[in-house]
């Protein structure tokens, strides 16, 4: 199995930390992986991207065109990578200032609404774990366990206290996900 | 590990005593790194921030004299800063390891990766009849394990060696299997060791050791520099590194180093499922450079594509090791711009399979 994820959205979102839990999760059930951020001007006061790789197989190239699975939280990145989805993959994304909403009629889409879901918990910190829970509801790719291993390889020790916060905000994705477009017939692996 | 972290942390395992350098994206990793770990508390390594990449080379110039392990590292415009003390250390004979994790130019250019620095490593860089032994990292694991891979070289050859990376390696993370901690030579070990040429502090039983790249006597000069070139001679025979993945059938073959091999790897699975019998030779050091490989595939080959992030600098030397007898074509987006798999297969249809005449599949299925 190989899942090739794009996550992108603005700088701050907690994006590049998202793609690294989720790096980390596949790494603590014994993945190949691979993580590779836009690290460039973009990233300074501007959208920020990751690409994330896991894979029962050696990972060939980190960098990539096209992805299995696109993780949007922002408009710029809606116009970027909407058409970078294979045909039958999945595009997830929070509806907090997305103005142009996805058209393609060949991917499944869900709609998660990370932003209004950690105002109301009252942090927005946990807004990336919100938009990861809802990611692994509609793709299962690791386990729940090995996520919360992840979150501990990738947090220093001192944040471990955080942990079942962080816990709380991948439920409450997994229990708010919208699917928006999903055909059966799509290949979901 | 990010790549740049790796190969900090390997830096220290590998029993380094002194690292200086000067931060510049791609690369800033490396120092922070090695700041955060304060590896003078681990193994008494010592790691220095210097005004700026002369003071960095110079400082690894002197401390190479006294037979320590010595590493800096810097980005393309930090590199060519360091390039006259490169050519100092080529011409002392010294042992120290250079990192260039790469990024777009010329001149300032930008903070994105590049492959564009291949003539600077490959062909002298600095002034003067010299080579550095070059080796090219596709991967995290790479990027820690040449630290130690690297110093072995320059002491085993007395000699810089450069670790040729980029910003995509250097920014990425995978997996990474680090070495265990190799203990630093205590000065007993140093002298025995490197005692016959390294200022150690001279003793009374013996005369002075002199480290210079300077001969007034062109003789003397022509001996040290002969001397040299004999030992890229032998790096040659012993120390060539290169990985070839399915050559044995293949029809075309993609020649590409660090980043551009991962992406070409990529590239290649992708023709094989269109298939095309492609493989992929990366070389794993750039000087030595597989040049009889070549030389000895081009007799079963259709044609090689060069895939590097610059407008074409290796694939230069694919030609002189091919010696004309199949096509050697290349491809690449530079500027910083990092070209996607799709791409490559593109360009490999377009210039090497259909050899110059643009036959899209589309077009075809159209005329059925």
């Amino acid at each position: 199995m190989t899942e090739e994820i794009i996550i992108a959205g603005f700088g701050g979102q907690g994006v590049l930390s998202m793609g690294k839990i989720l790096a980390y999760s596949g790494m603590m059930q014994d993945q190949e992986v691979s993580w590779m951020p836009s690290y460039g001007p973009e990233m300074r006061g501007g959208t920020a991207n990751v690409t994330v790789i896991l894979s029962d197989n050696r990972i060939s190239s980190p960098y990539l065109k096209i992805f299995d699975s696109a993780i949007i939280l922002n408009q710029q990145s809606m116009d970027k990578f909407e058409e970078a989805v294979k045909p039958g993959g999945v595009l997830l994304y929070d509806p907090n200032g997305i103005t142009e909403h996805p058209k393609r009629t060949d991917i499944n889409i869900f709609q998660i609404e990370g932003n209004r879901l950690a105002t109301e918990k009252g942090n927005l910190k946990i807004f990336n774990m919100v938009i990861l829970g809802a990611f692994l509801k509609v793709k299962p790719i690791v386990k729940l366990e090995n996520v919360l291993e992840g979150l501990k390889k990738s947090l220093p020790e001192r944040y471990h206290h955080l942990i079942p916060l962080n816990k709380e905000a991948i439920d409450l994705g997994m229990a708010n996900v919208k699917t928006l477009k999903f055909e059966e017939v799509f290949n979901l692996n | 590990m990010k790549g740049n972290e790796a190969l900090a942390e390997a830096t220290i395992r590998a029993g380094v005593d002194a690292y200086f350098g000067y931060p510049i994206t791609p690369q800033s990793e490396v120092i922070e790194y090695l700041m955060i770990e304060q590896p003078e508390k681990r193994t008494g390594m010592i790691v220095l921030q210097a005004e700026s990449e002369l003071a960095a080379i110079n400082m690894v110039y002197g401390a190479a004299s006294t037979g320590k392990k010595v590493m800096t590292s810097s980005s393309s415009p930090g590199m060519s800063l360091k390039l006259e003390g490169i050519s100092y250390l080529a011409g002392a004979e010294l042992p120290a390891v250079i990192v260039n994790v790469a990024r777009g130019g010329p001149g300032l250019g930008t903070i994105q990766p590049s492959q564009a620095d291949y003539f600077q490593a490959v062909k002298g860089g600095g002034h003067g009849d010299y080579k550095l032994y070059v080796l090219a990292p596709a991967s995290v694991q790479e990027m820690s394990d040449f630290v130690e891979d690297a110093f072995e070289i320059a002491f085993k050859y007395h000699a810089p060696v450069l670790i040729l990376s980029d910003g995509l390696i250097g920014q990425m993370m995978e997996k990474v299997q680090l070495r265990p901690q190799k203990p630093r030579r205590t000065d007993a070990e140093l002298i025995a060791q490197e005692g016959t040429w390294a200022c150690t502090g001279k003793t009374s039983d013996r005369e002075r050791n002199i480290v210079t790249s300077l001969d007034l006597k062109s003789e003397k000069l022509e001996e040290r520099v002969h001397r040299l070139y004999a030992k890229y001679a032998q790096m040659e025979c012993e120390d060539l590194r290169y990985e070839m993945i399915n050559c044995e059938d293949a029809d075309y073959i993609m020649v590409a180093y660090g980043s551009s091999a991962r992406i070409s790897l990529k590239a290649m699975e992708l023709a094989r499922d269109k298939g095309y019998k492609v493989g992929l030779l990366r070389p794993i050091t750039l000087f030595p450079f597989p040049k009889k490989q070549l030389f000895d595939l081009a007799d079963r080959v259709k044609g090689f594509l060069s895939v590097e992030l610059s407008t074409g600098q290796m694939v230069e030397d694919v030609r002189l090791s091919v010696e004309f007898k199949v096509p050697v074509e290349h491809f690449g987006r530079t500027g910083g711009i990092i070209h996607t798999p799709e791409e490559i297969l593109e360009a490999l249809e377009q210039k090497i399979i259909h050899n110059g005449t643009v036959r899209h599949h589309k077009t075809r299925e159209q005329s059925i």
